[in-house]
C-alpha cells in the first residue's frame, strides 16, 4: 500500500517536472491560432464583424467570444476553412452582417463629382485612396478591398462599387462537370458562347 | 558532331496527319480586309495602344508598345485606317475578348520608310534592343520576348543553343514548310544567336517523319558553314518538341525543378523565331507575318500560308477551300470544331472571327464528331496506370486526377501538378477518356487564383496593420505633444511659485476671495428707509414666494 | 448545338475500358475451357449464373444509386467480376452459395465503396472469402477431375445438380484439393515422395489443375502481349512464390513442395494474371506494382504452408489491397526535373 501510494506520488512528481520543462522549453510566443485565424480571413478589413479589422475578429474567434460565421466577404468557404481549422461546427454565414459577395468588388470614385473633403480617405483601412482636400480624389484599384467603408462619410454620394471585370489573364478553367454547367448558364445570358457562328 | 541522344520518359506515337498539309507549296496569303491586331501578343506586361482611330498606318507601322522591358510592341503588318480600338474577341481558350485595334487595309500594302542596317557593325547590346524593337517573340506557342530571354542567356552565359524543329503535334507543318522554304535565311538567324550567346555547340532537333526540312536545313548550313552546329534527326515520339523533352532528348539533362533551362546553361529556340531574327536584323523588318498552318478534315484544302498578323482566321479558311460540308442542308461551319494548335495541345475556337497572332501556328478543322471526349460524362478511373506509363515528366496522372477532382489543391502539388507540360498524352491513352488535361488545368488555374488573392489579402493586412500602427503612432505623438505642453506649464507656474512663496496658489487666490467677501457685509440700499406699509407688501410678498417654492418642489 | 469548352487533347488512341474487359475475358477462354474439361460442364452453369446476378445485382443498385445503367453495364466490368468469381468456386457449386457470394461481391464489395474505379478491394475475392468463411464444407468440395473419376456429366445432369434438384448428394465424389492434400498429409509427417504418389498428382501438380494453371498462364501471356495487362505483378507475385518455395524446397525437398507445384496448383496463376491485376484494388506505380506482387506471392505461400486455409491468394490479394495506399505512396517515381 504505502509503496503503491509513494510510487504514484514521485511518477507524479517526474511528470510534473517534465511537464513543467516542456512548457518552459517549448514555450510557444504569441498566439498562433490568432496568425491562423486571421491568415483564412480575406483581409477586406471591412468591419462588418463588427470588429474592426480582420485580426480583433481572429482574436475575438480564438477567445471564443465571437462565433464563425460573421464574415460576409469571406463566405461560406471562409466559415467552413474556419470550422476545420477549429474543429468546430460548420455554421451558415449570418445573414445579419451582410450577403457574400461572389463577384469580387472595387469602390470608384465619379471623378466630377468628388469635392475633396478627404473623409473617404479617413475612412479607408488600407489606404488605398489618394488625395488631399479640395482636391479630386481617387482608389488605386490593387489595393481596394471593397469593404465600402468609404461609402458612408461621403457627403457627395460620388462613390460606386464595381465589380472587377474578369480578363484573359486571370479566367480559370473550370472541371469537365462544371463546365457545362457554367456555361450553359452564360450562354443563355449572352447567347454568344457557340461553336461555329 | 557525335551526338548520344537520350530518351524522354513515355510519350506517344501519333498519327501525325501531316502529309495533308504538305501536298501544295507554302504560299503567301493575299491581304485580307480588315485587320485585327491584339493590343498583347506576348507573354509579359500589357501593351498600350499607340495610334488613333482614324489615324492611317504603314505597313511596319508600330502601333501598340510599353515601356517594361518585358514586352514586345506591335507593328502594323500592312497599311490602312484604324477603324476602331477596342474589345474584339481573340484566340484564347476561355473565348473572351482583349483589346485589339482593327485596322480597314486599303489594299496598297504601303510601307514606312525602312533604315538599311548594318548588322555586322551592331553590337550585343544594340542588337538585344533591336529585337526588342521589332516585336519578336519566341515563335514556338509560348511568346516570350525575345530580347529579354537573350539578355539573360548571355549574362547566365551558354553552353549548348538547341533550336527546335521538332514539331512533333499531328497535323502541324509550319515549321516543317518554313524549313523547307526558308532554310538560309533560318540558318543565318542560328548565327546571329550564336554570335550573341558564343555557345560551345548547336544542335538543330528535327523529327526523322520531316526528310526534306532535315535536308534543306543541312544544306543551308553546310553553305553558311556554321561552326559546331549540327542539325539531329530525332525519332519521331510525342512530345519530343517540347522544350524539356528536347533537351533532354539532345543532351540527356533534366532541367531541374523550378528552373528554367539557361540555368543549366541551355538556350532552345524555335526556328520560326530564327527566321524572325534574321528578318529583323537583315532587313530591318518587324515581326508581321508568319507561317501557319491550315489543317484538319473539316477543310478542303489544307496548306501552309505565310501570313500577316491580324488576319482574321475565317479569311485563311476560305482560302483553304473553306469548311467540308458533311452533311445535307447543314449550314457547313457549324459543324466544324475549330482548335488553334494542334489536337494535343491547342484549344478550342468558340469563333472563326478570331484573330491570327504571332503565337499562332496552325488552324485545325476537326469534324465535330472526332472529338474524344464528352465533357463531364466519362467513365471512372479504373487507375490502370496508362497515362504514368506516358507521362514524359514522369508524374501520376491517375493520383492528380483523382485529388484534382476532389478539389485537394495541396495534394495535387504534392503530386508536382506544376510540373506538368500539358502535352495531353495521359488524356490521350485513357481507357475512361477522361478529359484529363482539364482536370489539370482547373486545378492549376484554381490554385493559381488561390495564390493572387493571398497576394492580394496579404497586402491588404500589411497596409491596414502599417494604418494602425501609423494612426497609433499619431495619437501618440498628439498625447506627447500635449503632455510636453502641461509640463511645460507647470513648469511655468513653478517658477512662479518660486517668486511669490505661497504654499499652493488656488488655494491662496480662494483664500483671498474669502477674505475679501468677509470684509463687504452687502446691504441692499433700497431697503433702508422703508415705511410699514411697504414693509409689509414685502413681507407678503416673502411669504407668497415661500409657498409657491413649496408647491413647487 | 453543344456550346462547351472543352480542352485538349483531341485526338484519343486509347482502347475502351470496355474493350480492356473484354480482353480479360478472352484471356480467360483457354483457362476455362481446361477447367470444363476436366471438371466438367457444371463450371460453364456456375459462370452464367455468377455473371447474370452480377449483372443484375450491378443493374439493382445502380439504379438505387440513380446511375445510369446501360453504359455501366456496357463497361463488362461485372462480367470479369462473375467470371472470376465462379472460376474461385468448387466446380460444382449449389446455386444460392453463388448468389449470396456474387451479391456481395457486388453489393459490400463494390457498390458500398462507390462503384468501378472506388473499390479498394477485388470484389470477387471479397464475396470469395466471405463464403469461405461462412460456408466452409461447401466451399471445400471439389469434385475429383473427371480422369479419375471417370464419371462425365452432362450439361443436363450438371444443372440439376447446381439446382439442387435430383438424388445426386454431396458428398458421393467430392475430394479435397491438391493442395488441400499435401497440406494434411505433410501435417501427419508423410514425405512429399509418398504423398505425391497419390492418384491425385500428374506430373507436376494435381491431375487437371497443371492444365488448368496452364490454361491461364496462356490467357495471361495474351494479355501481357496485347498490353492489357503489365508485367509487373504477374512476374513479382510469381517470381516471389517461386523463389520462396524453391529456399524451403532447396532445404528439404521431403517435407516442401516444389515451385513449379506451388505455381500450377490452386489459384497462383489465376491469381497472378487475373486476380492481382485487376488495376482499381492493385498499386498503381510500376515499382508500387512490384512490391504489391512480391507481397502477394509471399503471402500466399505463408497462408499455403502455415495457414488455416488450403490456399491463400484470395486472402493474400485481400491483404495486399489493404496495402495499396501505403505501396503508392512511397513508390511514387521520380519527377522530371525532381533532384
Amino acid at each position: 500500500m504505502l509503496i503503491a501510494i509513494l510510487t504514484i506520488s514521485a511518477m507524479a512528481g517526474i511528470f510534473g517536472l517534465i511537464l513543467g520543462y516542456a512548457a518552459i522549453r517549448f514555450k510557444v510566443e504569441g498566439n498562433p491560432i490568432v496568425d491562423q485565424i486571421d491568415s483564412l480571413l480575406p483581409q477586406t478589413q471591412c468591419g462588418q464583424c463588427t470588429y474592426p479589422g480582420c485580426r480583433p475578429y481572429a482574436e475575438a474567434i480564438a477567445n471564443g467570444e465571437a462565433p464563425i460565421n460573421q464574415c460576409p466577404p469571406g463566405g461560406q468557404s471562409t466559415v467552413v476553412l474556419l470550422a476545420d481549422l477549429l474543429d468546430v461546427e460548420v455554421l451558415e454565414l449570418n445573414a445579419e452582417h451582410g450577403d457574400h459577395n461572389d463577384v469580387p468588388l472595387v469602390a470608384f470614385i465619379r471623378e466630377d463629382t468628388c469635392i475633396g473633403c478627404t473623409l473617404c480617405i479617413q475612412a479607408c483601412p488600407v489606404d488605398a485612396i489618394l488625395g488631399s482636400a479640395k482636391h479630386m480624389h481617387t482608389i488605386i484599384i490593387d489595393e481596394c478591398t471593397g469593404c465600402e467603408l468609404c461609402l458612408p462619410p461621403c457627403p457627395v454620394d460620388c462613390i460606386d462599387l464595381i465589380p472587377i471585370k474578369q480578363t484573359i489573364e486571370d479566367w480559370k478553367w473550370s472541371l469537365p462537370g462544371e463546365t457545362l454547367a457554367s456555361l450553359e448558364s452564360s450562354s443563355e445570358q449572352e447567347g454568344a458562347i457557340t461553336y461555329g457562328h | 558532331m557525335d551526338i548520344k541522344l537520350s530518351r524522354f520518359n513515355g510519350g506517344i506515337h501519333l498519327d501525325d496527319h501531316k502529309s495533308e498539309s504538305l501536298t501544295r507549296p507554302v504560299q503567301v496569303a493575299p491581304l485580307p480586309n480588315q485587320l485585327i491586331m491584339p493590343l498583347k501578343q506576348h507573354i509579359g506586361e500589357s501593351n498600350k495602344p499607340l495610334v488613333n482611330v482614324g489615324d492611317r498606318v504603314l505597313r511596319g507601322q508600330l502601333i501598340a508598345g510599353s515601356s517594361s522591358p518585358i514586352s514586345a510592341p506591335v507593328h502594323a503588318s500592312t497599311s490602312g485606317i484604324v477603324r476602331s480600338i477596342g474589345p474584339h474577341l481573340v484566340a484564347h481558350a476561355s473565348g473572351q475578348s482583349a483589346d485589339c485595334i482593327i485596322i480597314d487595309v486599303d489594299g496598297k500594302d504601303a510601307s514606312i520608310k525602312v533604315e538599311p542596317i548594318e548588322v555586322s557593325q551592331m553590337q550585343a547590346a544594340d542588337i538585344l534592343d533591336h529585337i526588342r524593337r521589332l516585336g519578336v517573340v519566341g515563335l514556338g506557342g509560348a511568346s516570350f520576348p525575345t530580347s529579354p530571354k537573350l539578355s539573360r542567356g548571355i549574362d547566365l552565359g551558354i553552353h549548348t543553343l538547341i533550336i527546335n524543329g521538332a514539331e512533333c503535334e499531328p497535323y502541324i507543318t509550319c515549321d516543317d514548310s518554313l524549313m523547307q522554304n526558308q532554310a538560309y535565311e533560318t540558318v543565318r538567324g542560328i548565327g546571329y544567336l550564336q554570335r550573341m550567346l558564343t555557345p560551345k555547340k548547336t544542335l538543330i532537333g528535327i523529327e526523322d517523319n520531316k526528310p526534306k526540312a532535315i535536308e534543306a536545313m543541312k544544306l543551308a548550313l553546310q553553305t553558311e558553314s556554321l561552326p559546331n552546329t549540327a542539325v539531329v534527326s530525332i525519332p519521331t515520339l510525342y512530345p519530343s518538341g517540347g522544350e524539356k523533352q528536347l533537351i533532354q532528348i539532345l543532351t540527356g539533362n533534366e532541367i531541374p525543378t523550378g528552373q528554367l533551362a539557361f540555368d543549366i546553361g541551355i538556350f532552345c529556340q524555335n526556328v520560326g523565331t530564327c527566321l524572325a531574327i534574321t528578318q529583323a536584323l537583315e532587313l530591318n523588318q518587324p515581326l508581321m507575318s508568319r507561317y501557319v498552318t491550315v489543317s484538319g478534315d473539316g477543310v478542303r484544302l489544307p496548306g501552309n500560308w505565310i501570313v500577316r498578323l491580324g488576319t482574321p482566321i475565317k479569311y485563311l479558311i476560305e482560302l483553304a477551300g473553306g469548311y467540308v460540308q458533311n452533311g445535307l442542308n447543314q449550314p457547313n461551319a457549324t459543324q466544324q470544331h475549330l482548335v488553334m494548335g494542334g489536337p494535343m495541345m491547342g484549344f478550342s475556337l468558340s469563333s472563326d472571327n478570331v484573330p491570327i497572332v504571332k503565337s499562332s501556328n496552325n488552324i485545325l478543322v476537326m469534324q465535330q464528331q472526332l472529338i474524344a471526349q464528352q465533357p463531364g460524362i466519362h467513365d471512372e478511373c479504373v487507375r490502370c496506370g496508362k497515362c504514368a506509363e506516358v507521362c514524359p515528366a514522369q508524374l501520376l496522372p491517375q493520383q492528380l486526377y483523382w485529388h484534382s477532382r476532389s478539389k485537394e489543391y495541396e495534394k495535387v502539388e504534392a503530386y508536382n501538378l506544376f510540373d506538368c507540360i500539358e502535352c495531353g498524352c495521359c488524356s490521350a491513352v485513357c481507357p475512361s477518356q477522361i478529359p484529363l488535361v482539364q482536370y489539370y488545368r482547373a486545378s492549376k488555374s484554381e490554385i493559381r487564383a488561390t495564390q493572387r488573392a493571398t497576394f492580394k489579402s496579404d497586402r491588404a493586412r500589411i497596409r491596414f496593420e502599417f494604418r494602425e500602427k501609423r494612426l497609433l503612432l499619431k495619437k501618440q505623438q498628439e498625447e506627447q505633444k500635449r503632455r510636453l505642453k502641461r509640463e511645460a506649464l507647470l513648469k511655468k507656474s513653478a517658477a512662479k511659485k518660486m517668486d511669490s512663496s505661497v504654499a499652493d496658489p488656488i488655494q491662496a487666490a480662494l483664500d483671498r476671495i474669502k477674505a475679501k467677501k468677509s470684509e463687504q457685509v452687502i446691504v441692499p440700499k433700497n431697503i433702508t428707509n422703508l415705511t410699514a406699509d411697504q414693509q409689509k407688501q414685502i413681507d407678503e410678498a416673502d411669504a407668497r414666494r415661500c409657498s409657491e417654492h413649496e408647491q413647487n418642489t | 448545338m453543344t456550346s462547351v469548352i472543352v480542352s485538349s487533347p483531341y485526338v484519343s488512341q486509347s482502347k475502351s475500358l470496355r474493350r480492356l474487359m473484354i480482353n480479360v475475358i478472352i484471356g480467360l477462354i483457354p483457362g476455362t475451357l481446361a477447367y470444363a474439361w476436366f471438371f466438367g460442364p457444371s463450371i460453364m452453369i456456375n459462370i452464367a449464373i455468377a455473371v447474370l446476378f452480377a449483372l443484375g445485382f450491378e443493374a439493382v443498385i445502380l439504379w438505387l444509386r440513380k446511375k445510369s445503367i446501360k453504359p455501366h453495364l456496357n463497361d463488362y466490368s461485372a462480367v470479369v467480376t462473375g467470371w472470376l468469381f465462379a472460376l474461385c468456386l468448387p466446380s460444382h457449386s449449389v446455386w444460392w452459395l453463388i448468389v449470396v457470394g456474387i451479391g456481395f461481391a457486388m453489393i459490400a464489395g463494390k457498390h458500398l465503396y462507390g462503384g468501378l474505379g472506388f473499390n479498394p478491394f477485388n470484389p470477387a475475392m471479397v464475396g470469395y472469402v466471405v463464403l469461405l468463411i461462412s460456408f466452409p464444407k461447401e466451399m471445400t468440395s471439389w469434385h475429383l477431375p473427371i480422369p479419375m473419376s471417370g464419371e462425365t456429366y452432362g450439361l443436363v445432369d450438371s444443372l440439376k445438380f447446381v439446382l439442387g434438384i435430383g438424388d445426386s448428394t454431396w458428398d458421393a465424389f467430392t475430394a479435397a484439393t491438391p493442395l488441400d492434400h499435401v497440406k494434411t498429409a505433410l501435417r501427419q509427417d508423410i514425405p512429399i515422395s509418398e504423398i505425391f504418389q497419390a492418384p491425385l498428382f500428374g506430373k507436376l501438380g494435381g491431375i487437371g489443375w497443371e492444365w488448368i494453371s496452364a490454361g491461364w498462364l496462356i490467357g495471361g501471356l495474351w494479355l501481357l502481349i496485347n498490353k492489357t495487362i503489365r508485367w509487373h505483378i504477374p512476374v513479382a507475385l510469381l517470381g516471389s512464390l517461386g523463389s520462396i518455395a524453391w529456399v524451403f524446397y532447396l532445404i528439404d525437398a521431403e517435407t516442401a513442395t516444389s515451385p513449379l507445384f506451388h505455381w500450377l496448383s490452386g489459384g497462383a496463376m489465376l491469381g497472378a494474371f487475373f486476380i492481382a491485376t485487376d488495376p482499381v484494388s492493385a498499386a498503381t506505380t510500376n515499382n508500387g506494382r512490384i512490391y504489391y506482387g512480391i507481397l502477394i506471392g509471399l503471402l500466399v505461400y505463408l497462408i499455403r504452408n502455415w495457414g488455416g486455409y488450403p490456399d491463400g491468394v484470395a486472402f493474400a490479394v485481400l491483404l495486399a489491397n489493404m496495402c495499396v495506399p501505403l505501396i503508392d505512396y512511397y513508390t511514387q517515381p521520380k519527377v522530371y526535373g525532381a533532384k
